[in-house]
């Protein structure tokens, strides 16, 4: 971070008489030894003028009352041990509730002796993504195909079973975080695809085409997604003829993929707003074919250009999963939900939603900072070309 | 695009036409079907017809009998009122975060920043139930209500805020107050001879401030009486959640793209307002803000409609807003599953095409000004 450019703001009519006195000016070649290099990066970052002196001691008091009770109830106070309630009888948390509730919040009701076959599918999807998702590997392209492909079906087969050695599992004992992950795989899966379809129908010369992709992506865009998950759950039945039953994830899951391609769609479309118009011609004077241009030349330029803003539209899918609670699909929010009703272990509503934001701190914060990194490096190679 | 779509493909697309008819067709005759089935009418007849149910919270007056188009602008209203608290604390909020986000203590700078991930990258609803079950529902009975400064309460009944009680010709009063607030901008443009008015015409709202305050017989603060809490105006903890989590995820968001558009300020503009002996707040509001809120404006745009798409949310914490009553019991009650939640699909469209449509009028003001 620039502090030069960072006077902007909030430094307040301090940073004026900073500059004016040079008070923060103090030159690093002049200072020996570790000791004095850190008094100099204080009086730089904390303590330049008298304002901002203020403003740290301010801010240092408030830290110094507010974090040492939050870590008291996090760490220093807290029980995981034992596997009742009874085993908490100190002032902090109870971790000793999601330790007994672990396997509810990751995996829902699927059968104890088969969450194996859950774990398996997990580091099928790690081995899968990582060629994926690392720079330098070759054939990155077909690894995308196979991660989009075959896993699914090795995943799919794993999960439902019904094979001799693999005992079926009803997808009404899923849940957890599994659910969460399931599902923002298949919606990613599913909507990536469609929303180029939509992106290249939107820029389409075609009047017809373009109207209804414009249509279509402004209708979803423009409803909340709470309506559109509703809708699934007590809309879509109407839309199906008598007799006919469609799993209500399966139902959920449709909505989702059509409601985030068109998030998916404009994402993209920035992307192939980016390609110059000088590369299409080039295709089109060797003579490719219209899709030949679009699939060979525009769209592999397009996507590494929007990867960031596609992991990024990753993590809000991501996070807009816990919405399936509302509609009573069991994930880990609506597990965490039913957990904190148990009678036995009742008042811990702070662990299980704190243990919530937690784990979805981790994958999403995890996820943004890939995309950062993406971004910064497509940034580099972009400016270091010219 | 360079070259015209072939013959083939223009036919093409009218195949695709007759795709999305059919299928609309099919989907429209399949909800006939199943609703000739169900013996149940399509039409919005249902909202002539009296709700008998009660809506916990209204701003307009609610009764038992009142119709099922009534219980649409209660709840249309209530969400309009939580969408607005929320876009108005989360501008403020995210102002200040985006400000300090760039602030040249490190202290500051990085609380920010955590602030910012933390929020970011967790779950708005699970944020949301957090705000209710875990903060808003510990609170005291009304016995131990936590005591704010102004007379202010919170327990966990909410939060009861003193209320102004009107003089009986203090009415006339805060209606005059309201014009001049609204006459406000208009006399700022003027011009009286060559001179502009300008700021001059900030008395106006100081003005409207003071009739407003002649106005008042006198403030009744919440009292306990019994068990419970008399006078005052009552914030259900439903609301006071929504309010806080909309404004808490918002704020976030807001505060991104206000580090944003400062930092695409060129630093010559900067300079140059050092240069003329500016101070630090006349920098940052009379030369940086200024520019930066045009390339603010159409990402804003879009985190306020996302705040009131979000407002949906409240039905996880039974705030009676359109989703949790009207897409909800009228629709159970009423047994209208399409007619409810086309309406409410209807209201939401309209207000985001309403809202993309201000942004668009006004990028087209500010980039005129821009030449």
């Amino acid at each position: 971070m620039e502090v030069g450019s960072s006077t902007i703001a909030a430094g307040g009519p301090a940073s004026a008489r900073t500059r004016g006195t040079g008070s923060g000016d103090l030159v690093p070649g002049k200072l020996d030894g570790t000791v004095a290099r850190v008094l100099d990066w204080l009086r730089r970052n904390l303590f330049s003028s008298i304002a901002n002196t203020i403003l740290t001691l301010v801010v240092l008091a408030v830290l110094v009352w507010a974090v040492p009770p939050f870590v008291a109830w996090t760490l220093t106070d807290a029980t995981i041990s034992g596997s009742a309630k009874s085993a908490c009888s100190g002032d902090g948390a109870c971790w000793t509730f999601i330790r007994i509730r672990f396997p509810q919040f990751f995996y829902g009701h699927y059968p104890s002796e088969e969450i194996w076959r859950v774990n398996l599918a997990g580091l099928l999807l790690a081995a899968f993504s990582i060629p994926v998702l690392r720079d330098n590997v070759r054939r990155r392209g077909l690894w995308l195909l196979l991660l989009l492909t075959a896993f699914p079906v090795l995943a799919g087969i794993l999960l439902v079973g019904g094979l001799p050695g693999l005992p079926y599992v009803d997808t009404s004992r899923w849940g957890g975080l599994m659910l969460d992950v399931l599902i923002a795989f298949v919606v990613v899966a599913g909507s990536l695809p469609f929303g180029i379809i939509l992106a290249l129908g939107r820029r389409s010369q075609l009047p017809v085409v373009r109207t209804l992709s414009v249509g279509f992506i402004e209708l979803w865009r423009a409803m909340p997604l709470l309506t559109v998950i509703t809708m699934s759950a007590v809309m879509l039945p109407l839309f199906l003829p008598e007799g006919v039953h469609i799993d209500r994830l399966i139902r959920a899951l449709v909505v989702l993929v059509l409601f985030n391609a068109a998030y998916m769609a404009e994402t993209v479309r920035g992307g192939l707003q980016g390609v110059e118009v000088g590369q299409e011609e080039a295709a089109y004077s060797v003579g490719l074919k219209w899709w030949q241009v679009e699939a060979f030349v525009v769209l592999p330029q397009a996507l590494r250009y929007v990867m960031p803003g596609i992991v990024n539209n990753v993590v809000d899918l991501f996070k807009d999963t816990t919405l399936v609670t509302i509609i009573g699909l069991f994930d880990i929010l609506g597990a965490v939900n039913q957990a904190i009703k148990d009678p036995a272990w009742l008042g811990l509503a702070h662990e299980g939603y704190v243990f919530t934001m937690v784990v979805f701190f981790a994958c999403c914060f995890a996820m943004s900072s890939y995309a950062r990194r993406m971004e910064r490096r497509l940034n580099k190679h972009r400016t270091g070309k010219r | 695009m360079v070259r015209r779509p072939s013959r083939r493909a223009y036919i093409g697309q009218w195949v695709l036409l007759a795709g999305v008819v059919g299928l609309g067709w099919l989907l429209a005759s399949m909800v006939a079907e199943n609703y000739a089935r169900k013996n149940l009418h399509f039409g919005f007849g249902f909202l002539a017809d009296q709700a008998h149910f009660d809506i916990p919270f209204h701003l307009i007056s609610w009764d038992l009998f009142d119709t099922y188009g009534r219980t649409l602008l209660v709840c249309f209203l209530n969400t309009a009122l939580v969408a607005a608290m929320a876009i108005v604390t989360a501008t403020l909020l995210g102002l200040l975060v985006g400000v300090m986000r760039l602030s040249v203590n490190w202290l500051v700078r990085n609380i920010a920043l955590a602030f910012i991930e933390f929020v970011r990258n967790t779950p708005q609803l699970v944020q949301l139930i957090f705000w209710y079950v875990g903060v808003l529902q510990t609170l005291p009975s009304p016995r131990n209500s936590i005591h704010l400064p102004g007379g202010v309460l919170l327990n966990i009944r909410g939060l009861y805020v003193p209320d102004a009680v009107m003089r009986t010709d203090g009415g006339l009063l805060s209606w005059l107050a309201l014009a001049v607030l609204v006459a406000t901008p208009f006399v700022w443009r003027l011009r009286i001879g060559s001179v502009r008015v300008g700021p001059k015409a900030l008395c106006l709202p100081l003005l409207a401030v003071a009739l407003f305050a002649a106005g008042i017989d006198h403030i009744e603060y919440p009292v306990l009486s019994g068990f419970n809490l008399a006078g005052g105006t009552q914030v259900p903890p439903e609301l006071a959640a929504l309010w806080v989590g909309l404004s808490v995820y918002a704020t976030a968001f807001i505060a991104e793209i206000v580090r944003g558009s400062i930092e695409a300020i060129s630093k010559g503009q900067h300079e140059a307002a050092l240069a003329l002996g500016l101070k630090g707040w006349q920098r940052l509001f009379l030369v940086v803000l200024p520019q930066a809120l045009r390339i603010m404006v159409p990402q804003l745009t879009s985190q306020y409609l996302n705040i009131i798409k979000s407002t949906t949310l409240g039905a996880a914490v039974g705030y009676s807003e359109l989703m949790q009553i009207f897409a909800g019991t009228v629709m159970q009650q009423a047994a209208k599953e399409v007619e409810t939640m086309v309406i409410v699909m209807a209201i939401f469209v309209a207000v985001n095409l309403a809202g993309s449509a201000l942004m668009n009028w006004y990028n087209r003001r500010v980039s005129l000004v821009e030449r």
